[in-house]
């Protein structure tokens, strides 16, 4: 039985984790990876302390953190199931179930999925989430950017650089994001936008060779060795069904972190809280720690 | 004797930054290979890995796609 879980290892459940250990509570960390989407990020210039940092440099600075305090940690764990009854917490993952009397979940956003035949098929032979990990792969050949929103404006601009041609599959009227990138691509030569545009499926044999689309009403197939998918992100919170979320899937919380089940508690981009940024999801996360060590205390656990 | 070591990455793939600074850390020589800019070591990449996402590491025959720390340690003995 342990004091508290916290469910996660990105900016929010790591910090939660510093604050925990500095309260010399018995507890342990339940997670599938250590930074979360920090160790994704590119160039970071807003975390203060650092006037620049990549994202993995700032991933490793926040695991060393961590790892100074011996934290308990179990890595490849991602959070099955949790569960209350009476005062007793149940947290399952694929290999173990652990008992507390709170919980931090702090398990982030995940890319979100086309859900088209051929998405998992190709998944890394040719369909990618991430642009700046294997953009540099496609060079000189032509690439598909699904989205339209800042992330894909990102991904498309990284590989004009590199690609051929870069097709830009936007499913609404218009791009959306910053209207300065949106220029930029607009006025590169080797990018298309296409519009009110769905992918349906993709196809290829070993590797993905192209894409069907559909574009006002009209289907056509569209030739491409690359597929980046930027359509947004979801929020890791399915595992906690008992946990009341908005319409997007995120755990509503108060402004102590409290979720509407006494004792467990939640921080960083899995929450409803305004504003996904580093430096917001390690706040919450110290909040939500000092949160629960006063839930423990007040229940004389 | 020291196993041979060969990593297949991009410059910047997070993963890729986090797999090396691993191999570093654990005193461990390896070769590596930018495939961004390589276009030969790039098909060597997706031949033996059989897909395109980076890091690829290669020891001794062994492929490991994705910073895997636990198979990593296993293929290197540590």
């Amino acid at each position: 039985m342990y004091d508290l879980i916290i469910i996660g290892a990105g900016p929010a459940g790591i910090t939660a984790s510093v604050y925990a250990a500095r309260k010399k509570m018995n507890f342990l960390v339940v997670t599938g990876d250590i930074g979360g989407q920090a160790a994704w990020s590119g160039d970071i210039e807003n975390y203060t302390g650092y006037q620049f940092i990549t994202g993995p440099e700032l991933a490793i600075k926040f695991e060393e953190h961590m790892r100074k305090y011996n934290i308990p940690v179990k890595e490849k764990e991602e959070a099955k199931e949790i569960k209350k009854t009476g005062d007793l917490i149940t947290v399952r993952s694929a290999k173990a179930t652990y008992e507390a009397r709170s919980v931090i979940i702090a398990s982030g956003k995940k890319s979100r999925e086309l859900g088209v035949p051929g998405e998992k098929e190709f998944k890394n032979k040719g369909l990618t989430y991430c642009a700046t990990c294997d953009g540099p792969l496609f060079s000189g050949k032509d690439v598909a950017v699904v989205g339209g929103g800042n992330s894909a404006l990102d991904a498309a601009l990284q590989l004009i650089k590199i690609a051929k041609q870069v097709y830009i599959i936007n499913n609404t009227a218009a791009l959306g994001g910053d209207p300065l990138m949106r220029d930029k691509i607009v006025n590169a030569e080797n990018a298309s936008v296409l519009n009110s545009a769905n992918i349906t499926s993709i196809l290829g044999d070993k590797m993905v060779s192209a894409v069907k689309i559909i574009q006002d009403g009209k289907e056509s197939q569209l030739a491409v060795e690359g597929i980046f998918v930027e359509i947004g992100l979801i929020p890791n919170s399915g595992f906690a069904h008992d946990v009341e979320k908005n319409q997007v899937g995120e755990i509503k919380v108060n402004c102590n972190n409290e979720t509407n089940i006494p004792g467990i508690f939640a921080a960083g981009d899995v929450t409803d809280v305004p504003e996904k940024q580093i430096i917001i999801a390690a706040g919450e996360g110290a909040k939500a720690s000092l949160g629960a060590f006063k839930y423990l205390v007040s229940n004389k656990f | 004797m020291a196993k041979t070591v060969k990593i297949y990455s991009t410059p910047t793939c997070p993963w890729c930054i986090r797999t090396k600074q691993f191999l570093k850390d654990n005193n461990i020589i390896f070769e590596d290979f930018d495939v961004g800019s390589n276009q030969e070591k790039a098909e060597e990449m997706i031949k033996k890995s059989g897909q395109m996402g980076v890091p690829v590491v290669d020891i001794e025959g062994v492929i490991i796609v994705g910073f895997d720390k636990d198979k990593i340690k296993a293929a290197l003995g540590i």
